[in-house]
C-alpha cells in the first residue's frame, strides 16, 4: 500500500459523482414522480427505494473500488501471486464477501416483504369505491353506489377525498392497460375479465398525474389521467354536482349546440345525462366542462383545443377512435358553446 | 460470388420496399376529413343523353385489414348487430350470404349505409363520417366472404357464435338484383 | 491407447505431421464454389456465418434503436407516427433478443466449443447447418415483412389480447409468431449440438473438472435453451392458431386466459436473459487468465454458480408480472427467488475480483471490456435487486427504469464481453490482430456513450415515464434527460462504426497473430490461426485446467484416427477416457433443403392451412434425402485400410 493516493482519488471522485446523483434524484419534482410521494403507499415505497438505493451505492462503490485498485496494484508485480497462502486468503475474502451478500439480501428481502404487506389493500372496510375501466385510449371512471341513480360516471379525471383510503377496482374493456400514479402508489394492470383491487390515499390536496404503463396500442403514449385530491367537503360537493343531470342550454347558441350534438356523430358514442344521448362507446360528457383536460390528458379543455379535437382529432392523437367531423363553422361554434356549458 | 449475392439482396430489398403492403396500412388521418362519394343513390342504369360509363367509386379501404377490423368495431358500437345480428340477419337482412337486395358493390353498400333504405335501414350519413362508412363497407363485405381472406378479421375476444370472417367461404362478388324488392 | 507420446525425434514427427496434414486437408475440405458453400458442414464455416448474420442483425437492431432515440429526443416529436414507432421498437426488441443475442452466443459456442475441447467438428454437423439455415430464413422473413409494412407492432413480448386476432388485424403478428418458432428451432438445435459435443468429444484427459469455464457456460446455457425455448414455441404457436384458425387459448369469453400467455412467455423470457448472460460470463472467465496471468480464481465456485443460475433462472418468471395481482405469498416467493439469483452472480463477481487482485493485469482492449463489463453489470444487477422487491417493482415496472436496467444487464452484461471476445478471438478467426489503439477508442466511446444513454433512463422511470411511448408531452419534465440519452446514442453509434472500421482495416493490415498471441491457456490456441478445417492434426491431450500453460514437450497427442475419412474420437462423459472412433458425415445439401421445407411450411400456413401438407411433403422429401445419404458405403481408399486401435508406439 505504498501508493494509495490514486485509488483513493478514484473513490473520492466516485463519491462526488454519486452525491451529485443523489442530489439530482432528490431534487426532481413533478406531480408524477415516484420520488415525490404524496400518500402513505408511495411513502412506504419511497422509503424502500432509499434503502435499496443506499445499499446499492455502497455495494457499487465497493466493487468498483476493489476492481480498480486490484487492477492497479498488480502493476507493481512481475507475476501473478498464486501461491497457496495467497489463494487461501483470497478464498477467505471471497467467502466473507458472499456471506455479507447473503445477509444483505436477506435483510432486503425482509424489508421488501414488510413494505409489501403495508401497502397491500386491506381485506375489507367501508371505502369509497371507484371502478376504473381501461379503454383504448382513455379511462372510464365510475363511482360506485348501492343506489343506481347515485352512481357517477366520468372519465380521465378521478377526484378523491384527502386523508381517506380509496378502493379502486380495475378492469379493462379491451386490451391490457396499467394504472399508475407514481406519486400515490405503484401500478396495477387492468386486464379484461379480471378485476384487480388496489387502494390509494392522498394525504394533502393536489393534482397527481398518472399514465397507462402497459403498452396498449397506437396511443399508449397519450393515455394519461389525473387524480385530484380535495378536502372531503369539497369532494362531496363535486360528487353531488356530478350526480346531477347535465345543465340545460342557457341561450340560443347553446341550444343550437345541443341540437348539433344530438343530430351529428357525437350522439352515436357519447352520453350526456338529461338528453337523449346515451351511448357508452366514448367518455361520458355529462359534466365534461368540469374537467381540465380532454383526450385522456392530451390537451387542455379550452376553446381552441376543443375545436381542434372535435374537427381533427386524428392529428392530435393519431389512431384514436374519435372520427374527424365535418361541421360548418356555425355548427362548430354552437357545439363548443354547448360543451363548454356542461359544468 | 459475394458480389452477386449482395447485388441480388439489394435489388430484392428495393423491389420489396416499393410494393409496401396495402393490406397492412394503418391510415388514421383522412384528407379532406370527410368526403362523401360523388354520386347519390341511383335506382336505375338508364340515363339521358349518350351513354357515358359512370366513374367507378372505389373503397379506399378495399382489402385493408386494419380498416376492416375498425369496421367490425364500429359494427358493434353502432348497434348494427341489433338488426343484422352478427351477419346472420334478424330484423334486418342477413349479410353473410351472397344476396344483396340493393347491390353488392362497395358503392351500393356505401349508399345503403349513408342514405338508408326503405323498410327499416336508417340513414347514417349525417352521423358517420365517410371514413367510418367506408370502414363499415369494407367489413360488411368481409362478412360475406367477399374480401381477401388474409385481410378479413379473425375471431373476436368474446363468445363466437359463427365462424370468423376469415373462415367464411369465399363468395364471388355477384350482384343478384332483389327478387322481392 | 491411441494417445501417444510426442517424444520422438523432431524430424520424424514433422514428416509425419506433414503427411497427415495433407490427407486431412483433402478429407475435411468443403467442395469448391457455391455448391460447397451451400453444403458445408464444417462447424467453423457455419459458426462464422452465424456470427456475421447475427452481427448484421445487431446493426439493424441498432439502427432501429437510433431511430427510436431520434424520435424521443424531444417532446411531441412527429418524425415517426405511432404506427411506425410501434413497429420500430418491436423490431428492435425482437431483433436484439431473438436474432442477435441468443444466436451470437450459440454461434460463438459452436465455433469454440469443439476447438476448446480438442475435437474436429461438432457432433451432428448436418443438424448444425440446418439450424443456421432455419435461423437465416426466419430472420430474413421478418425483415422482408418489416420492409413490406408487415413489421410486428406489439412489442417483443406481444401481450395478448393486444397481439390477438381482435386487436392486431393483418399479418404482422403472424409473421412475428412464426419467426419466433423459426429462431427457437435453431436455438434448440444449437443447444443439442453443444451438449452432445461437450459431453462426448472432449480430448482424453479433459475430465469434467478440467473443462474450460466457457464450455461449462455453454453446456448450462444449452440445457436452459432446451427447457426454456419450448415454452415460447408453444405460446407462439398458440397465438398463431388463435389468430389463424380461431382457437381460443387466450380468449377469456370461451375459457381461455390472457394470463396464460404471460406465464408461458416469461417462463421462457426470464431464462432467456440468463441464456444470454451465462455465455457472457463464460467468455469473461475464459478471457481473464490471459490478462491476469493466472488461472481464473475459484473454478469450482464459478462452475457451481453457473449451474445454480441455470436452475434458479427458471424460478423467477413471475417477477415480470407483479403488477397483475399475484397473491402475497407468491410475490414473496418470487421476490426471494429473484434476490437469490444475485448470490451466484455475486460469487462470480467476487471470483473475478479475486483474479484481478492476485493477478498481473495487462490492460489490453479485451481486458478493458471486461472491467467495463464488471462495473456495468454490477450496476444492472443492483437495479435488478430493486426490481425483485415487489413494492418498488410496482413503481418502476414498465418504465424507463426497467429499460435502463435491462440494457445495463444485456449491453453491459453481454455486449461488452462480446466486444471483448471479438478483440480476443479475432486473431484466431483471421490470423490478424485488431488494432489496439482503435480498440481503446472503441471501448471508451462505447462506455461513455452507453452510460450517457442509459443512466438517465433510471431517473426518467422514477419520474414517471412509461416505456414504449412514441412520444411524450411537454411539461412532463422528461425532455432534457431524453435529449441527453439521444446524444449518448450518437456516441454509441460512433463507437460501433469505429469497431467495424477496425475489423475491416485489420482483416487486411492487422499484425500477424501467430497461434497464441495472448499467451492464453485453452486449446483453441494450440492450432493455427485461422484453424484448418480439421482443427488439429493431432488433437492434443490435457493434464490440467490450463493445458497451454502446463504442457511440456512430451505431453501426448491423439493419433490413430483415420485421416482419409472424417473421423473423430469419442470419449466418455465423465473422465473423457477414449471410448470409440466415430465417422462424421461430410458435406450435404439436405440440411438446406430441409430448412427450405420448414420455411415453406411456416410461411405458407400464415396464409392458408395448405401450408402443412405442402411444406410437410417437402420436409419429408428432404428428410428422406438426408437419411439416404447417411447410408452410403464408407469410402475405403485403396491401400489404406483401417488402422488397428492398438496403435504403433
Amino acid at each position: 500500500m505504498s501508493h494509495p493516493i490514486k485509488p483513493r482519488l478514484n473513490v473520492a471522485a466516485l463519491r462526488i459523482l454519486i452525491a451529485a446523483a443523489c442530489l439530482s434524484l432528490a431534487s426532481c419534482g413533478g406531480n408524477h414522480s415516484a420520488l415525490n410521494p404524496a400518500g402513505p403507499q408511495s411513502e412506504r415505497i419511497g422509503n424502500l427505494w432509499w434503502l435499496l438505493f443506499t445499499v446499492s451505492v455502497i455495494v457499487f462503490v465497493l466493487v468498483v473500488a476493489f476492481m480498480l485498485y486490484g487492477a492497479y496494484r498488480s502493476r507493481r508485480r512481475n507475476n501473478a501471486a498464486t501461491d497457496e497462502n495467497a489463494e487461501r486468503r483470497m478464498a477467505r475474502a471471497v467467502s466473507i464477501a458472499v456471506a455479507v451478500t447473503v445477509v444483505t439480501l436477506f435483510g432486503l428481502l425482509v424489508a421488501s416483504v414488510l413494505t409489501g404487506r403495508a401497502i397491500s389493500p386491506p381485506p375489507s372496510g367501508d371505502f369509497l369505491t371507484i371502478k376504473i375501466t381501461g379503454h383504448q385510449w382513455w379511462w372510464e371512471v365510475e363511482y360506485e353506489d348501492p343506489v343506481a341513480s347515485q352512481r357517477v360516471t366520468t372519465a380521465n379525471e378521478i377526484h378523491i377525498p384527502t386523508g381517506q383510503t380509496v378502493m379502486l377496482k380495475l378492469t379493462s374493456h379491451d386490451v391490457i392497460h396499467s394504472f399508475w400514479v407514481p406519486s400515490l402508489h405503484g401500478k396495477k394492470d387492468l386486464i379484461p375479465d379480471h378485476e384487480i383491487i388496489t387502494t390509494i390515499q392522498a394525504d394533502a390536496p393536489g393534482t397527481f398525474r398518472g399514465q397507462c404503463a402497459e403498452f396498449c396500442g397506437h396511443q399508449h403514449a397519450h393515455m394519461a389521467f389525473f387524480i385530484i385530491a380535495e378536502p372531503p367537503d369539497q369532494f362531496q360537493a363535486w360528487l353531488e354536482n356530478q350526480r346531477k343531470p347535465s345543465v340545460q342550454p342557457a341561450d340560443q347558441l347553446q341550444a343550437r349546440g345541443q341540437q348539433v350534438f344530438l343530430t351529428k356523430s357525437c350522439v352515436l358514442c357519447h352520453t350526456i345525462q338529461g338528453t337523449p344521448a346515451g351511448a357508452h362507446v366514448g367518455p361520458n360528457l355529462t359534466h365534461v366542462a368540469s374537467r381540465q383536460t380532454i383526450a385522456a390528458g392530451t390537451i387542455p379543455f379550452a376553446h381552441d383545443s376543443l375545436a381542434r379535437w372535435v374537427v381533427d382529432s386524428q392529428s392530435v392523437k393519431p389512431g384514436n377512435r374519435m372520427p374527424q367531423n365535418m361541421l360548418s363553422p356555425e355548427e362548430l361554434q354552437a357545439l363548443l358553446a354547448y360543451l363548454e356549458s356542461l359544468k | 460470388m459475394r458480389l452477386v449475392k449482395s447485388i441480388l439482396l439489394i435489388s430484392i430489398i428495393t423491389a420489396l420496399a416499393f410494393v409496401s403492403c396495402e393490406r397492412e396500412k394503418r391510415q388514421f388521418k383522412t384528407t379532406p376529413p370527410s368526403s362523401p362519394p360523388n354520386t347519390p343513390v341511383r335506382q336505375t342504369e338508364l340515363q339521358p343523353g349518350p351513354h357515358v360509363a359512370q366513374p367507378q367509386v372505389v373503397n379506399p379501404y378495399e382489402g385493408n385489414a386494419y380498416a376492416m377490423s375498425e369496421g367490425k368495431t364500429l359494427f358493434e358500437w353502432f348497434n348494427c348487430v341489433g338488426c343484422h345480428a352478427h351477419g346472420g340477419g334478424a330484423i334486418g337482412p342477413a349479410l353473410m350470404d351472397e344476396k344483396w337486395i340493393y347491390g353488392a358493390s362497395p358503392q351500393n353498400l356505401y349508399d345503403t349505409i349513408a342514405e338508408g333504405r326503405p323498410n327499416g335501414m336508417p340513414a347514417f350519413g349525417d352521423k358517420l363520417s365517410s371514413d367510418q362508412i367506408w370502414k363499415l363497407v369494407a367489413y360488411v363485405r368481409s362478412l360475406a366472404g367477399q374480401t381477401p381472406k388474409d385481410a378479413s378479421p379473425s375471431r373476436s375476444d368474446h363468445m363466437n357464435m359463427k365462424p370468423s370472417e376469415q373462415e367464411m367461404p369465399q363468395q364471388p362478388l355477384t350482384e343478384k338484383k332483389a327478387e322481392h324488392k | 491407447m491411441n494417445v501417444e507420446s510426442a517424444t520422438v525425434t523432431t524430424d520424424d514427427v514433422r514428416a509425419r505431421e506433414e503427411r497427415e496434414r495433407a490427407i486431412l486437408e483433402r478429407t475435411w475440405a468443403s467442395p469448391p464454389g457455391l455448391w460447397g458453400w451451400l453444403t458445408t458442414t464444417n462447424h467453423k464455416s457455419i459458426a462464422r456465418r452465424y456470427i456475421i448474420t447475427a452481427f448484421i442483425f445487431f446493426l439493424l437492431g441498432g439502427i432501429e434503436a437510433a431511430v427510436i432515440r431520434l424520435q424521443l429526443s424531444r417532446p411531441e416529436n412527429r418524425i415517426l407516427g405511432p404506427d411506425l414507432y410501434d413497429q420500430f421498437f418491436s423490431m428492435h426488441g425482437t431483433t436484439m433478443m431473438f436474432l442477435f443475442a441468443v444466436p451470437i452466443m450459440e454461434a460463438l459456442g459452436l465455433y469454440f466449443v469443439p476447438l476448446m475441447i480438442g475435437t474436429r467438428n461438432v457432433a451432428l454437423p448436418r443438424l448444425n447447418a440446418f439450424g443456421y439455415y432455419v435461423y437465416l430464413i426466419g430472420g430474413v422473413m421478418i425483415y422482408v415483412a418489416f420492409i413490406l409494412n408487415i413489421g410486428v407492432d406489439t412489442g417483443w413480448f406481444s401481450y395478448v389480447p393486444l397481439s390477438g386476432p381482435q386487436y392486431s388485424p393483418g399479418k404482422r403478428v403472424d409473421f412475428w409468431a412464426q419467426m419466433i418458432t423459426f429462431t427457437e428451432i435453431a436455438a434448440i438445435v444449437g443447444g443439442i449440438e453443444i451438449i452432445v459435443t461437450a459431453f462426448k468429444q472432449r480430448v482424453p484427459g479433459m475430465s469434467l473438472n478440467r473443462i474450460p469455464i466457457y464450455v461449462w457456460a455453454m453446456i448450462i446455457t444449452s440445457f436452459m435453451v432446451l427447457f426454456a425455448m419450448p415454452a415460447v414455441m408453444l405460446s407462439s404457436s398458440m397465438l398463431a392458431t388463435d389468430r389463424l384458425i380461431s382457437t381460443h387459448f387466450f380468449n377469456p369469453a370461451e375459457g381461455g386466459d390472457p394470463m396464460l400467455w404471460q406465464h408461458l412467455f416469461w417462463f421462457f423470457g426470464h431464462p432467456e436473459v440468463y441464456i444470454i448472460f451465462i455465455p457472457a460470463t463464460g467468455l469473461v472467465s475464459t478471457m481473464l487468465p490471459s490478462f491476469t496471468r493466472r488461472p481464473t480464481f475459484g473454478y469450482l465456485a464459478l462452475v457451481l454458480s453457473l449451474v445454480a443460475t441455470g436452475f434458479i433462472g427458471f424460478g423467477l418468471w413471475v417477477h415480470h408480472m407483479f403488477a397483475t395481482d399475484v397473491p402475497q405469498l407468491g410475490q414473496s416467493f418470487f421476490t426471494a427467488a429473484s434476490m437469490m439469483i444475485a448470490i451466484p452472480s455475486g460469487i462470480q463477481i467476487f471470483c473475478w475480483l479475486a483474479s484481478l487482485w492476485s493477478g498481473k493485469v495487462r490492460f489490453a482492449t479485451p481486458m478493458l471490456f471486461i472491467l467495463g463489463f464488471i462495473a456495468l453489470f454490477v450496476l444492472g444487477g443492483l437495479t435488478g435487486v430493486m426490481l425483485a422487491a415487489v413494492p418498488l417493482d410496482l413503481q418502476v415496472h414498465d418504465t424507463f427504469f426497467v429499460v435502463a436496467h435491462f440494457h445495463y444487464v444485456l449491453i453491459g452484461g453481454a455486449v461488452f464481453p462480446l466486444f471483448g471476445a471479438f478483440y480476443y478471438w479475432f486473431p484466431k478467426w483471421t490470423g490478424r490482430m485488431l488494432s489496439e489503439r482503435v480498440g481503446k477508442w472503441n471501448f471508451w466511446l462505447l462506455f461513455i456513450g452507453f452510460n450517457l444513454t442509459f443512466f438517465p433512463m433510471h431517473q426518467l422511470g422514477l419520474q414517471g415515464m412509461p416505456r414504449r411511448v412514441y412520444t411524450y408531452q411537454e411539461g412532463t419534465g422528461w425532455a432534457n434527460l431524453n435529449a441527453l440519452a439521444s446524444i449518448g446514442a450518437v456516441i454509441i453509434a460512433t463507437s460501433v462504426v469505429i469497431f467495424i472500421a477496425n475489423v475491416l482495416w485489420s482483416c487486411r493490415n492487422g499484425l500477424a497473430a501467430g497461434n497464441n498471441p495472448w499467451e492464453s491457456d485453452t486449446l483453441e490456441w494450440d492450432t493455427q490461426s485461422p484453424p484448418p478445417p480439421y482443427n488439429f492434426v493431432f488433437p492434443p491431450t490435457v493434464n490440467s485446467r490450463t493445458p497451454m500453460w502446463t504442457r511440456t514437450a512430451d505431453t501426448p497427442v491423439v493419433t490413430g484416427l483415420r485421416s482419409e475419412c472424417r473421423e473423430v474420437l469419442l470419449t466418455n462423459p465423465l473422465d473423457a477416457e477414449p471410448d470409440r472412433r466415430y465417422e462424421m458425415p461430410g458435406p450435404s445439401i439436405w440440411p438446406l433443403m430441409l430448412a427450405l421445407g420448414v420455411g415453406v411450411t411456416f410461411i405458407v400456413v400464415i396464409f392458408t392451412p395448405w401450408g402443412i401438407p405442402i411444406g410437410g411433403t417437402l420436409c419429408a422429401i428432404a428428410l428422406i434425402g438426408w437419411f439416404w445419404s447417411g447410408n452410403r458405403p464408407e469410402p475405403n481408399l485403396p491401400g489404406q485400410t483401417r488402422e488397428p486401435l492398438e496403435d504403433e508406439l
